[in-house]
């Protein structure tokens, strides 16, 4: 599922402690700011190993996510906007990310734009509930799809590197 | 050649003719469709006469499978998830008569879903709910209707969505009587159960595997039976060799014919419930492969990780000792394994060879059905665990996982 890099970028994210979800009134703030904690520390190592590939932030109740990520395939920079909510069964269930731009334009995807993750995803969720976190969500499920679906949409001319000066290297 | 004013001209000119004749197409509709909708019918008449939509349906009490019939008037069921399942449940509970049905969708009707039944390509575009409101309203004007389009996982759609359920009744305020789901995911399959769990509501749950050659329908009654974060999601297995399955490239396949199979063994479900005939499955799995229907029941895990599965549980153990049985049911010994890491008790529908046949780190199932994957035991008694004591109890698949969390 995951190669070797993935991995170990994994083991280093800090496991999540509180077992909440957003109707949890009084244990939600807590888990936001292990989520948080477990973001930001995610981004300090891509930074450092030279690998940084995403940005996200929440609404002010932590429930409504959106951001950007990144992929560098030979040498250019390919730039996606991404989004997703926290499902009320959250963190049981992980939530469901979607790059709506790429929406209809790969077989890997659902309604919306959400992307489909592969099978191993779903167990290894379960069994880490309610240790991973939405840094795990990003490591695991977006990473690796990335990886996959970016370079065969850029080789079946699908996916065109839009000329946003910004977005040069 | 024409010049631009004078095509600019000819344009609206076309244009204007369009319109008049949209608007004279529409008033043709309305008048055909005025035509084609019977009226109200105030009571289920048993009379066989070609004009009576019940006839058939009301022979059921004269040959006597069904004691009341018109009773299905009476209920309201919510479905949740109106695709290639849940359409087709809705129609068959819409033929049948159904007092009320409560329709939830966030999708559009898409040309992708016309491999399924009940929805037409003109449709593509509509909201899935609003699109089987209207045919289902021309189908049987009995029927009422409530539609609400919106994803149900997310916080504020939740808050509605439970409201509806516990005030959306054949009576205003008082609760549905079924909540069938027929939704594609398990974020949703998980948000109904949280549901039901908390209002104490009755549902069914079904599903179609993402190959399309199997299937299942489920009873779920909160505190009872196995609710369905009592234990990793059940699949009906399908023999089809591991290796050969090929998942590249595509998210899930899907046939009308798989799916009609599980919205009519769970309808089936819904009116020997709702009508009390016949003996009410708790879990029926198909596989198409084999042809084969694997049935069996669970009891609710103590040990759920779903607290208000367990509070239900409490409830129901209190309700049981209120109440003792009158009648003297000749129960066979319940079969409880030893190394039962889940707390499963199967209730006695499997014979012990059968059991016996099911081995490994897995729950106790009877042959065709198996778990989705498994959890090490450890995981759900312990909140707080260390990175080493997860990488016990995988089975085998998973092994290559275990390297992500070494340290
Ligand atoms: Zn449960």
């Amino acid at each position: 599922m995951a190669d070797e890099a993935t991995r170990k970028a994994v083991s280093q994210i800090p496991l999540l402690k509180t077992n909440a979800g957003p109707r949890d009134r009084t244990l939600w703030p807590q888990r936001l700011k292990e989520e948080y904690q477990a973001l930001i520390h995610f981004v300090e190592q891509n930074k450092a190993a030279d690998n940084d590939w995403f940005r996200l932030e929440s609404n002010p109740d932590g429930t409504r996510w959106t951001g950007t990520c990144w992929f560098i395939h030979e040498l250019l920079r390919y730039e996606f906007q991404i989004e997703f909510d926290i499902p009320v069964t959250y963190p049981d269930t992980a939530p469901e990310v979607a790059v709506p731009e790429l929406d209809g334009k790969t077989a890997k995807m659902y309604r919306g734009g959400k992307i489909c993750l592969t099978d191993h995803f779903a167990p290894l969720w379960a069994r880490n509930v309610p240790r991973f976190g939405l840094a795990h969500l990003m490591a695991l499920g977006l990473g690796p799809w990335l990886a996959v679906e970016i370079p065969d949409l850029i080789s079946k001319g699908i996916v065109q590197r839009e000329k946003r000066g910004n977005t040069y290297l | 050649m024409a010049t631009v004013e004078e095509l600019k001209l000819r344009v609206r000119e076309l244009e204007n003719e369009l319109i008049k004749c949209k608007q004279k197409q529409c008033a043709m509709e309305d008048a055909q469709s005025l035509e084609l909708h019977r009226p109200k019918i105030e009571k289920m008449s048993a009379e066989v006469v070609d004009s009576n939509p019940y006839s058939r349906l009301m022979a059921l009490k004269r040959m006597g499978i069904v004691d009341d019939y018109e009773k299905i008037r009476t209920f309201a069921v919510a479905v949740v998830g109106v695709g290639g399942v849940g359409s087709v449940t809705a129609e068959m509970l819409t033929r049948c008569g159904i007092g009320k049905l409560l329709l939830f969708d966030y999708d559009k009707v898409e040309l992708a879903n016309m491999n399924r039944l009940f929805f037409q390509p003109h449709q593509a575009g509509l909201s899935k709910v609003e699109a089987a409101e209207h045919t289902l309203r021309n189908i049987n004007p009995d029927v009422s209707f409530e539609t609400h389009n919106y994803n149900i996982t997310t916080m504020e759609n939740f808050t509605h969505f439970m409201d509806r359920i516990r005030h959306g009744g054949m009576e205003e305020g008082k609760p549905v009587d079924l909540v069938l789901s027929c939704v594609d995911n398990f974020e949703a399959r998980m948000a109904i159960n949280k549901a039901c769990n908390e209002l104490g509501q009755i549902w069914m749950e079904s599903g179609v595997s993402e190959n399309a050659v199997s299937g299942h329908i489920q009873l779920i009654i909160p505190g009872e039976t196995a609710c369905f974060a009592c234990a990793p999601p059940l699949v009906v297995a399908a023999n089809i060799d591991e290796k050969t399955l090929k998942r590249e490239g595509v998210c899930a396949a899907s046939l009308p014919t798989t799916m009609g199979v599980v919205a009519g063994i769970l309808v089936q479900n819904v009116l020997k419930y709702l009508l009390k005939f016949g003996t009410v499955s708790y879990y029926l799995g198909y596989n198409a492969m084999q042809d084969f229907f694997p049935t069996m029941a669970m009891k609710a895990n103590p040990q759920c990780n779903d607290r208000h599965c367990r509070e239900q549980q409490e409830e129901y153990k209190k309700r049981e000792a209120e109440c003792p049985k009158v009648e003297v049911v000749q129960e066979e010994e319940e079969v409880v394994h030893e190394d039962n890491e889940w707390g499963i008790e199967l209730v006695s529908e499997v014979t012990d060879a059968e059991l016996q046949a099911a081995t490994g780190d897995r729950p106790e199932l009877p042959e065709g059905i198996t778990v989705a994957y498994t959890i090490p035991a450890e995981v759900r008694v312990a909140q707080h665990i260390t990175a080493s004591q997860v990488l016990t109890s995988f089975y085998h698949r998973d092994l290559q996982m275990h390297l992500w969390f070494d340290k």
